[in-house]
């Protein structure tokens, strides 16, 4: 081990690190504020990342029909309710929303693969795909158990996730793809070789974070968020409705899952399951911030890029192990560290 | 017509029904209170106004039957509830509890700001602290910050858990002072408590609850000098004079 | 058509099916035979202890490969791997059992499937176990020259195995260590006031899932005759939650049915989508994870609680046989000092709950701790029982010093409490709840309970329980759920519960709150005869009638701190009390 070969390890992690940051973001919004521990999470990677390489090479990706198919369902949802409520008001956004917006981004798909070189077109239309996919499994699977426990939660979740990777593996079979994003620039940094595309991962996840901090401290819809996150009953008690701030918060996961999907995508190699791998370390980073800590978060999930990327080049075949054993010590100092408020409230 | 009825209301915890046939009114512009003992239900009776508890029987919001609206939408109505418990956002500061109070209200609403100054006219000492986290205050003051957050919503109806609980009779007073003066803005008012007597002395209308049913109801000043309520609830000063 | 009719109707079709079924349905029902093992354990571990699991794959892993090692690398004989199977499993869940069961809340599934996923790796990564490719030629089971050859002799084994393991895990529930795992989930703090070593517990369950997962291992290894690390890693340890959950996840025949049910909805989807879509494969995944979801938005809580409102229950329980009376401790001399507050103090953040308090209990007399809601009464009580930590000041209770000791060793002094809000166990029946207070009163461990050797205690037990419940009271509501009482009546079954623990000192909150007059006549009789046989009460109370008749003392609070102390008499005519209880004037 020289020091070129620790710094392209670290240059590895960091960039790894910067991902599952991200990745652990998203769980953690939407833990807080909705109890659900998102195993899904690690698919909305996989579409961004595999509906970019397929626009890339000129196709329309199979993700535009789960996004058409979930906006049928959802309208069909608030069309049976809105008949028993006997109330036809919200139906035309539900309509707009669920039925007209996909039709128009499947157009913009479309589009999109007939323009293989413009990059900025695929990325939108891909973040486009992807984000309204986190409200619309809201209101599908977890919506109507918003009030049962954690455990049936996460089953729900982990349902969800093998619909969702069934899915994948339906639309985009079973060979792995590549995007490729960043044009190959390298650097040289004293006897360092940095990447174009490192830096593209780092800043964008910077931004990204920079930008939610402000949403969460500043606006009002992110007030709410971190109100119901706070205190789920004053929360409603100030008209913010389970249904708003469980919509919002998957949207933001849907919305940054897409981001890493497209950063990750010219990096590696993405099957129609890669995602739950990539998602379970950010995990990690999560549990490493206590569920609640960002800043812990993002610290915990470059530690785990650390640890992969050394691990990896000392003893690569055992790395998921090393992985996933030491972070039962930090599990345990996490736990310690937060006092238990015992849970009388559930069945 | 009045803002509030409620007729046969029940509500249950699994098969014990902890309210039974409960019937109460509010008229308009009023301030009726329901006081009684621990565990005879009052709480239950809020919860289940404000859609946090199911129910069954009629209650009647400014004639419109509420049976199955959720909770957000009742607020949305104008109906408001200052909770036991308070509910705040502790880690956030004074300044964004009150404002998310206002959350309900449409995002073309500009008297939200005005709203505001009227709330911290009310209550300095909130003003004092508008930048400091809602869980570093202390009893009174939190009191004072869900009832301004409840405020800031304008609710037409506004319900009260005890505000009283665990604080001095001085910020009792003022607490009490602020709510006395809400008639004048013509919120009708229906407020819960253990302090029977400072209740009795604001209200205009009470109800005695005990063990889940109103077993008396009448002008608030007729209540106060009722030798049954006094007796159950005054106990102490009934045998001490 | 009652549930025990159908408990026998399913044993018979259980004995008859391999006689009439093909080899593919038997290999199919030995398949549910097995997962039904594993999945009992989660019933245990989650769906009763509340310790949810996603490593539980790993452990029937750890017993498949300690047999395939060991019969095909040394050619041990199948019947020694299985205890050296459960040795291993054995240690190692005691370990990880440490290291995990210390994570609260939501940590634990997180950190389970950690090690689960550890474990899984290096399966798949370790020569002598064959890395991805596994072990082959596992010698199959024989039994006095019987050889557990094929599907059908093996089903009887499994499913003889599998009813033997049910009836076990029944009897545990059924027991002293039953009722204290029963408490693990949302009332643990309950259990620890009450004697309950609630860390330790969770690892012995913890460790008796584990087994069970082992033993269910070995016997798959035997009956496949092929092990490789598939079946052992997160998708294994999901499916076992997923059979949980449907199924029921504090239901023992939930295990059953949940393994039964996804077993078969696998192999059915597998066979039927085929046919039914052009393209092959892999909508099984999809329609299995549609399936699941339309499942829990029916019924979260599974399915056996779904079917078993349309069964009714079997007829009541007679009342237990009579068993002779257990020991009870020597009252201390009346009069003397038993309980010493000395300047205690305990804030939560800015709020000072209790301030400087101090006062005295002496032995055989009834103390009022009275004052407004808020003044910091329950908060005293928790300082007392060792809920809450004091910042300041000590607790003694006779000669020892308690304000620094955990909750179950001041359980074991003799001090015995019930609370404001009632915390029963709600599904448990009303003789249950309250022989949970005489959990310091037996011995009979967790494999005592199983193998049934704990009646005699039991019944000592369950009689004392029996015995309090009709003092208080309730004796014809001895075996009705807890939570189908009203409110008044639960608190006198929470007073039941706490004479259970034959306490040198009551601490009574609030027990007369919700109850109407005659039953607060009934209680305050209740207590004045407690005080003659010599008990010492500490009573929270807000009822001033109630309280002025029947306490000896009064302590009266307000904003933590001590307001008076004195006589009925004394107390009633004191101004600053009367201020403080009637409160302000506007």
């Amino acid at each position: 081990m020289n020091l070129a070969i620790a710094l392209w390890l670290s240059q590895d992690a960091v960039t790894n690190g910067a991902i599952y940051a991200l990745i652990a973001l998203a769980l953690v919004v939407v833990f807080t504020v909705t109890r659900v521990i998102f195993v899904p999470q690690g698919e909305f990677i996989s579409y961004a990342a595999l509906s970019l390489a397929t626009l890339q090479s000129g196709k329309v990706p199979g993700t535009i029909y789960v996004l058409i198919g979930g906006g049928i369902l959802v309208a069909a949802l608030d069309g049976l309710a809105a008949l028993r409520k006997k109330s036809l008001n919200p139906l035309p956004g539900s309509v707009l929303a669920n039925l007209v917006l996909p039709l128009l981004i499947a157009a913009a798909a479309w589009w999109s693969a007939s323009r293989p070189d413009d990059l900025l077109l695929q990325v939108a239309v891909t973040l486009a795909i992807v984000t309204p996919l986190g409200p619309m499994l809201y209101r599908l699977a977890f919506q109507p158990l918003a009030n049962a426990s954690v455990l049936v939660l996460l089953i729900i979740a982990v349902a969800v996730h093998y619909v969702l990777t069934g899915f994948g593996l339906l639309f985009f079979g079973g060979e792995g793809l590549r995007a490729h994003m960043f044009p190959d620039l390298k650097f040289r940094v004293g006897i360092l070789n940095v990447s174009g595309q490192s830096i593209g991962v780092i800043v964008t996840s910077l931004t990204l974070i920079v930008l939610l901090a402000l949403m969460f401290g500043r606006t009002t819809y992110g007030k709410a968020l971190r109100a119901t996150a706070i205190n789920r009953i004053g929360a409603r008690l100030v008209g913010i409705s389970n249904e708003f701030s469980g919509r919002f918060s998957f949207a933001l996961a849907a919305l940054i899952g897409a981001v890493s999907g497209i950063l990750v995508s010219p990096i590696t190699t993405i099957y129609y399951d890669t995602g739950l791998m990539i998602s379970l370390k950010g995990f990690i980073g999560a549990i490493i911030g206590g569920m609640t800590s960002y800043p812990l978060a993002a610290v915990g999930s470059l530690a785990v890029g650390f640890l992969e990327s050394y691990s990896s080049f000392w003893a690569s075949a055992f790395k998921e192990s090393i992985v996933f054993t030491l972070i039962i010590p930090v599990l345990l100092w996490r736990s310690l560290a937060t006092h238990r408020v015992e849970e009388e409230d559930e069945p | 017509m009045n803002m509030l009825e409620v007729r046969d209301l029940e509500v249950g915890y699994g098969k014990v029904a902890v309210l039974r046939g409960t019937c109460l009114d509010v008229g308009r512009g009023r301030i009726v209170t329901v006081i009684g003992p621990n565990g005879a239900g009052k709480t239950t009776l809020l919860a289940a106004l404000m859609g946090l508890l199911p129910a069954s029987g009629s209650v009647r919001y400014d004639g419109e039957n509420l049976a199955d609206l959720a909770v957000e939408t009742r607020v949305r109505r104008g109906i408001c509830l200052v909770p036991e418990r308070r509910e705040l956002f502790g880690d956030m500061p004074v300044e964004d509890n009150l404002r998310l109070g206002a959350f309900s209200r449409s995002r073309r609403d500009h008297t939200v700001a005005d709203d505001l100054a009227a709330v911290y006219a009310r209550f300095p000492r909130l003003k004092e602290r508008r930048a400091q986290l809602a869980g570093t205050l202390s009893g009174g003051e939190r009191q004072m910050l869900a009832l301004g957050r409840a405020l800031m919503a304008r609710p037409k109806l506004l319900m009260l858990d005890e505000p009283s609980l665990g604080l001095a009779p001085r910020i009792v007073r003022d607490i009490l002072h602020v709510v006395a003066g809400l008639r004048e803005t013509g919120v009708s008012v229906l407020l819960v408590e253990q302090n029977a007597r400072a209740a009795l002395q604001i209200a205009d209308y009470g109800y005695v609850l005990e063990m889940g049913e109103f077993v008396l109801e009448g002008p608030a000043a007729e209540l106060a000098v009722n030798p049954r309520v006094i007796e159950t609830y005054l106990g102490l000063a009934a045998s001490a004079e | 058509m009652t549930r025990r009719v159908l408990l026998i109707a399913a044993l018979v079709l259980l004995a008859a099916a391999p006689l009439v079924l093909p080899e593919f349905h038997v290999t199919l029902l030995n398949y549910i035979g097995l997962a039904s093992i594993v999945t009992l354990g989660l019933v245990l571990l989650t769906g009763i202890g509340g310790l949810t699991s996603f490593g539980q794959a790993a452990f029937v892993g750890l017993g498949a490969y300690t047999t395939a090692v060991l019969t095909t690398q040394y050619g041990v004989s199948p019947w020694l791997t299985l205890p050296a199977g459960l040795a291993l499993t054995f240690v190692v869940a005691l370990c990880l059992g440490f290291i995990t069961l210390r994570l609260s809340g939501h940590y634990l599934p997180l950190g389970t499937i950690a090690w689960g996923i550890a474990i899984y790796f290096v399966f798949g990564n370790l020569d002598l176990l064959g890395k991805y490719s596994g072990l082959a030629e596992i010698p199959p089971l024989t039994l006095f020259g019987w050889r557990f050859g094929d599907s059908r002799a093996f089903y009887y084994l499994i499913w003889a195995v599998t009813l033997v393991a049910l009836l076990a895990m029944r009897n545990l529930l059924d027991s002293r260590s039953g009722r204290a795992i029963r408490a693990l989930r949302n009332r643990s703090m309950m259990a620890e006031n009450f004697g309950v070593d609630t860390a330790r517990l969770k690892i012995v369950i913890f460790v008796y899932a584990a087994l069970l997962a082992a033993m269910s291992g070995w016997f798959y290894a035997h009956f496949l005759r092929f092990v490789s690390p598939h079946p052992f890693g997160l998708n294994g340890s999901i499916d076992y939650q997923f059979m949980a959950v449907i199924g029921g996840s504090s239901e023992l025949w939930g295990a059953v049915i949940g393994a039964a049910l996804l077993t078969l909805l696998k192999e059915w989807l597998k066979d039927l989508l085929p046919k039914v879509m052009e393209q092959s494969g892999n909508f099984e995944i999809i329609v299995f994870g549609l399936l699941v979801i339309a499942m829990l938005h029916r019924t979260r809580d599974g399915l056996v609680p779904y079917f078993a409102r349309l069964i009714p229950a079997d007829a009541q329980r007679p009342r237990p046989p009579p068993a002779p009376p257990l020991p009870q401790r020597a009252q201390p001399q009346p009069g003397e000092v038993i309980l010493q507050l000395k300047r205690v103090s305990k804030s939560f953040g800015a709020v000072a709950a209790v301030k400087d308090l101090s006062f005295e209990l002496r032995a055989g007399e009834i103390l009022g701790l009275i004052g407004p809601n808020g003044a910091g009464k329950s908060t005293v009580f928790n300082l007392m029982t060792g809920v809450l930590a004091v910042d300041d000041g000590e607790i003694h209770f006779r000669d020892a010093r308690i304000d620094d000791r955990a909750a179950r060793e001041i359980a074991r002094c003799g001090l015995a409490r019930t609370y404001q809000h009632v915390r029963l166990l709600e599904s448990m029946s009303v003789l249950e709840n309250a022989a949970i207070g005489a959990y310091l009163r037996g011995r009979g461990g967790v494999w005592s309970a199983s193998l049934r050797l704990d009646r005699a205690e039991e019944a000592r037990l369950r009689q004392e329980a029996a015995d309090r419940v009709e003092w208080v009271g309730l004796g014809g509501r001895l075996f009705d759920a807890a939570g189908t009482l009203p409110l008044g009546s639960q608190r006198m079954v929470e007073i039941a519960r706490a004479l259970c623990a034959d306490p040198l000192l009551l601490l009574l909150d609030e027990p007369a709150a919700g109850q109407r007059y005659q039953e607060k006549q009934a209680l305050a009789e209740l207590l004045r005869a407690l005080r003659r046989r010599g008990v010492s009460i500490l009573l929270v109370e807000h009822d001033m009638d109630f309280v002025m008749g029947l306490v000896d003392r009064i302590v009266v609070m307000n904003f933590g701190e001590k307001l008076a102390e004195g006589s009925p008499r004394e107390i009633r005519v004191n101004p600053m009390v009367v201020e403080a209880y009637l409160g302000s004037v506007a």
